[in-house]
């Protein structure tokens, strides 16, 4: 091709710059971050222009301060004389607890659930149907309150708990247990303990190796149970045991000292995770009728039984289509645990952007932290699922 | 030689037809399996008969007030005397028929999208998406055609529920496109925007936002102006509700072959043009299931309105549970809205099934 | 791309929606809207709640129509926004509201450090306590170790904490959202103990099943003056809705109600006739007409009154006057004199 056409080419081709694609897509990303910039800028100075008007205090200097108020439960110290800044991370862990046992519990019973819903059993697998249809049709904040006032309805008053022995009571201030005081040397055996969670996984490897070379198989499972109760036990045992309990005890209103699991508690994780079992429930059931019909007739072509059937060939495909619907319950579970507020638990709406918030008026710092906070929850939950996703993902050629 | 004669076929075994075989087959198949229905049926029997007995049976149903209910059974009275709160707020009692007019021609609306071959389907959806929210908006407002003007202070209820939920995925559908086309642009300004929107609404929870909405928006407003009140919570809602809405169109837009964006770009259509008559009106079909279950998850969360003191159904039950001159009543409340959303949302879920179900094209067993 | 569409839309709709609060004073802001907002609760039994008509009625919520009976002679005229706990302060500094009567107690900080003004106090609370008859309680020191119930507040919970700790009395807070979950945590014996405005204890006994099993404690630990706020800054409003309640205790005073106000008009009283604007130009002294006064106190009543018709003795809170009476009469209500 002479030079001539080539030039010819070119002018033919070459658009003039308002019609180049790439020159209308750089323009416009310019036009966006200048109007998103104009846009937080003029957000920012109307809300210092209006904070100082209204005399409304900013920074982070209440985090310093005194709180003054009391905290039904906390899984740190706490008492009046600590600061806002600790009320933050005394929520925080509320949140946090409340959502990691929610998140377990209603994975347990959400696959319990959807296995029902695809029993042969008529009437389990209608059961199964009418809970899922009822739970997930009823907005969350009614299905809280329901439980809370249920929970408190169902339990005796504190003179006539239900105890096991003299060690546990459940009333209505709650599940009273006993709590470990530990003695000189119990360091030790918490160190017994990661060094048997250390050969665990060493004896898992070996296994798995000698398995692939030998085809014989190691009873991993029992083999690891008695080396991590075994090692840190025996510690314990030539210790002298140094650990001893605190019991609660019946006061003037209620039982004293132990440790306490409040009714708010139960009654938030009863719904929250009646509540997202259902979805997952729903989710399971739509995983496992994924999985082709083939899969199952091949397995017992092999000569599989219904237990190894199912754990080891329809589940694991199941899960790849469960993942990350399932992701999105564990989100939509933490996030929910901020309705706790309307029954009383102290989690980090109820406590942080509540009381902590009526108190000092900083709403601008106080819901940025706590947005941020469920926004990092949010986002690790996702790092987590996705990582694991990407595990059970289909390996292709 | 006698002719083969072909003896009448004999009926099937008693164990497979009949009460009986149906039992054993699906009730008492195995040891393990009668165990589990034994207990199913303990359980149905005894949550059912006590909670029939207070709902129905002894239940008082008729009366003006307090003394009406002697609290044997559920107090229904109490809902009967405050329905009209319930269902329109504050709204003046001589407007009802305005928010009357809306439920009927909502139901007008809705009726033949869920009817298999009505006639000017398409048409009609398009009106219930543009068309309606103006003409309900004037009727509930006001203030226009020799109507008195109705301040949404006044609004309240099953109505303001309603309002909420509707305006929430009618205004949440165009952002959710946008943003959803955003996330699969080839500017990466504009896909790292729109990424970082999605997720900064989806990792939040909603009482949150409607806190901010509520309490932080005058604040990030130039001094003087005021929004309205249900207005701030509508963009509070919207946000959020278009993150979701983004995902759920994304997914469609994935699930269109790369073959219908070549064949768009083959005939010269620009970037608009191929999106707005090839790959959406695909994709959006798509997603109608998905669209409908986001509105049930909208619907139930519009309960939490009632934290930043709008009325929707739920608050007015609180409120009407708190005055003195009805003692006992709020289970009799909690479980009158309970059913009101169950009724809605098991209507509109088993409406996405069976969309689900004619747009599945058969790839499963 | 996107981003300039939204931001386009948006900007069409605030322009479309977003009325622009003149920077004149809020009297003539209100009287070209021809409408009072008013901040109330949502919903506190005798101060305000719904009633049975779907109208807001209450204490708070009498003292918002008869602001708007002076100001624009009509005390149906008045636009309430139900405001919860948190919102209420944001509410009257954006100009949402003109004024905010919302069971709001008077202290230091919020008069002057939130940009607010306390026009005055309708109703003398004090936080006090509720336990169950069978505990055998007497009084509030002998509750160490109890768990209490609260409603999620402002000063209750540090007025709690305060008092417990200069007691040297433990205790375990269970903080509530709404009063109806609070009752219930009390009924169910999830407390021992139940806090709160005492105004509030009694309007919540009556929701038990069996309202005498419970007694109200002696002690009150805690001055609650609860009143109407205002915006700083514009004293001509703060001059009015702090004189209107003023005429409404003066209006008790001289023994004018809604029925016989219009004949008192005729009386010989000096005091009465300034009040009702029939001598002297009081009205106007405060940018409104002089029967500002006149139209409080026929349409919504005088103090008493409001007192009686919201939580007085024929309604089911059942509160005696008590310190709310009359200095005359054995209680703190003083209102400076019209003249």
């Amino acid at each position: 091709m002479s030079d001539l056409a080539e030039k010819a080419d070119a002018a033919i081709t070459k658009p003039p710059p308002w019609n180049d694609p790439f020159i209308r897509s750089i323009f416009f990303q310019i036009v966006a971050i200048g109007l998103l910039g104009y846009f937080f800028y003029s957000a920012f100075e109307n809300t210092l222009s209006n904070m100082s008007k209204s005399g409304i205090s900013t920074g982070f200097a209440f985090l310093g301060r005194e709180a003054g108020f009391g905290i039904l439960m906390s899984l740190i110290e706490y008492d009046e004389t600590h600061t806002y800044g600790r009320t933050f991370f005394v929520g925080l862990l509320n949140t946090a607890i409340v959502a990691f046992c929610g998140i377990i519990l209603a994975t347990i019973l959400g696959f319990i659930i959807g296995i029902a819903r695809l029993s042969n059993n008529w009437l389990i697998s209608k059961l199964a149907g009418v809970y899922i249809e009822i739970v997930r049709n009823v907005p969350l904040l009614l299905q809280i309150i329901f439980w809370s006032v249920a929970v408190l309805q169902a339990l005796p008053g504190p003179r006539n708990s239900m105890q096991l022995g003299e060690s546990f009571f459940l009333n209505n201030r709650g599940l009273f247990l006993p709590e470990p005081i530990y003695g000189d040397g119990f360091g030790i055996v918490v160190i017994a303990f990661f060094i048997a969670v250390a050969g665990t996984i060493f004896l898992k490897r070996w296994a798995k190796q000698r398995q692939e070379q030998s085809g014989d198989q190691f009873p991993v499972f029992y083999a690891s149970i008695g080396m991590l109760i075994g090692l840190p036990g025996l510690v314990f045992l030539i210790l002298g045991m140094p650990l001893s309990w605190e019991y609660a005890k019946l006061g003037r209103f209620s039982l004293t000292g132990g440790t306490n699991i409040i009714p708010e508690f139960m009654a938030l994780l009863l719904a929250l995770t009646m509540y997202t079992a259902a979805f997952i429930a729903e989710i399971v059931r739509s995983g496992i009728q994924a999985v082709t019909h083939g899969q199952t007739e091949a397995a017992r072509a092999l000569g599989l039984r219904n237990g190894p059937t199912l754990r080891l060939v329809v589940i694991p495909q199941a899960m790849r289509v469960i993942i990350p619907p399932l992701t999105s319950q564990y989100l939509n579970l933490t996030k929910n645990s901020s309705l706790a507020t309307a029954i009383g638990y102290p989690d980090l709406v109820s406590v942080f952007a509540g009381t902590t918030l009526n108190q000092t008026g900083q709403a601008l710092e106080i819901i940025a932290m706590t947005m941020a906070v469920y926004l990092t929850f949010s986002l690790t939950i996702s790092a987590i699922m996705n990582w694991y996703n990407k595990r059970v993902a289909l390996v292709e050629r | 030689m006698n002719d083969f004669q072909r003896s009448p076929d004999l009926p099937p075994p008693a164990s497979t037809v009949g009460v009986v075989s149906w039992l054993r087959t699906n009730l008492f198949s195995s040891p393990a399996n009668t165990i589990l229905t034994l207990v199913g049926f303990y359980l149905v029997y005894s949550l059912l008969v006590p909670a029939l007995d207070w709902a129905i049976f002894s239940a008082s149903w008729v009366g003006e007030n307090k003394d009406a209910c002697d609290h044997k059974g559920a107090c229904w009275v109490f809902i009967g005397q405050r329905l009209d709160f319930f269902i329109y707020g504050f709204y003046p009692k001589a407007e009802y028929w305005r928010i009357n007019v809306i439920f009927v021609l909502l139901a007008l609306l809705i009726i033949p999208q869920m009817m298999e071959n009505a006639p000017h389907k398409v048409l009609l959806a398009w009106f219930f998406l543009i068309g309606f929210p103006i003409i309900a908006g004037t009727l509930l407002l006001g203030g226009v055609f020799g109507l008195p003007a109705v301040t949404t202070d006044k609004w309240g209820g099953l109505s303001l529920t309603l309002v909420i939920a509707f305006v929430g995925i009618v205004a949440a559908l165009p952002i959710g496109i946008l943003l959803a086309l955003g996330r699969r642009s080839d500017m990466p300004v504009i896909r790292l925007l729109c990424v970082a929107f999605i997720e900064l609404w989806r990792g939040v929870p909603l009482i949150s936002v409607l806190f901010m909405a509520s309490v932080m928006l005058p604040l990030f407003m130039p001094e003087g102006t005021n929004f309205d009140k249900l207005l701030r919570a509508l963009i509070g809602i919207t946000m959020f509700q278009s993150a979701y809405m983004a995902e759920v169109i994304r997914g469609g837009l994935q699930a269109i072959p790369r073959g219908q964006y070549e064949a768009a770009a083959a005939l010269g259509l620009g970037y608009w043009k191929s999106m707005g008559l090839i790959i959406l009106p695909q994709a959006l079909k798509i997603v109608i299931p998905g669209i409908v279950n986001t509105f049930i998850a909208l619907f139930k969360d519009t309960t939490l309105v009632l934290i930043i003191g709008l009325f929707d159904v739920l608050a007015t039950v609180q409120a009407a549970i708190v005055d003195p001159d009805w003692p006992e009543v709020s289970t009799e409340g909690f479980i009158f809205t309970a059913f009101v959303f169950w009724v809605f949302c098991f209507t509109m879920s088993r409406y996405s099934i069976a969309l689900e179900r004619k747009l599945e094209t058969g790839h499963k067993r | 791309m996107f981003q300039k569409t939204l931001g386009v839309i948006a900007a069409a709709g605030a322009v479309a929606i977003m009325s622009v609060a003149a920077n004149a004073g809020t009297l003539d802001d209100v009287k070209k809207k021809g409408m009072l907002s008013c901040g109330v609760s949502t919903g506190l039994p005798g101060f305000s709640l719904p009633d049975k008509t779907n109208k807001w009625s209450g204490l708070d919520v009498d003292v918002c129509r008869a602001v708007a009976a002076a100001v624009l002679g009509s005390a149906q005229k008045v636009k309430f926004t139900p405001l919860t706990a948190k919102e209420r302060f944001t509410a009257l500094q954006s100009g949402e509201i003109d004024i905010l009567s919302r069971n709001t107690t008077w202290t230091h900080t919020r008069d002057t450090s939130l940009g607010l003004n306390f026009a005055g106090v309708t109703y003398y609370d004090g936080q006090g306590f509720m336990v169950s008859k069978k505990l055998g309680v007497k009084s509030v020191k002998e509750l160490s170790g109890a768990a209490v119930c609260i409603q999620a507040g402002t000063t209750t919970e540090l007025n709690l904490a305060d008092y417990f700790r200069l007691h040297g009395l433990k205790y375990k807070s269970v903080v509530f959202d709404t009063s109806d979950q609070s009752i219930k945590g009390f009924e169910s014996g999830r407390c021992d103990v139940l806090t709160s405005d005492q105004s509030q204890l009694y309007a919540l006994r009556t929701k038990l099943a069996k309202p005498g099993n419970a007694i109200v404690l002696p002690e009150i630990i805690s001055k609650e003056p609860l009143g109407p706020v205002v915006r700083q800054g514009d004293d001509q409003w703060f001059n009015i809705v702090k004189w209107t309640i003023n005429a409404l205790i003066n209006a008790e005073e001289f023994g004018i109600t809604s029925k016989n106000a219009a004949s008192m008009k005729s009386s010989k009283n000096p005091g009465i006739q300034r009040l009702l604007g029939t001598k002297d130009d009081m009205g106007k002294k405060l940018g409104l007409s002089n029967d500002w006064a006149a139209n409080a106190i026929m349409q919504v009543g005088n103090y008493s009154e409001i007192f009686e018709r919201n939580v007085g003795k024929g309604t089911p809170l059942n509160i005696a006057r008590g310190v709310n009476a009359l200095w005359s009469q054995g209680g703190i209500l003083y209102a400076p004199p019209i003249r």
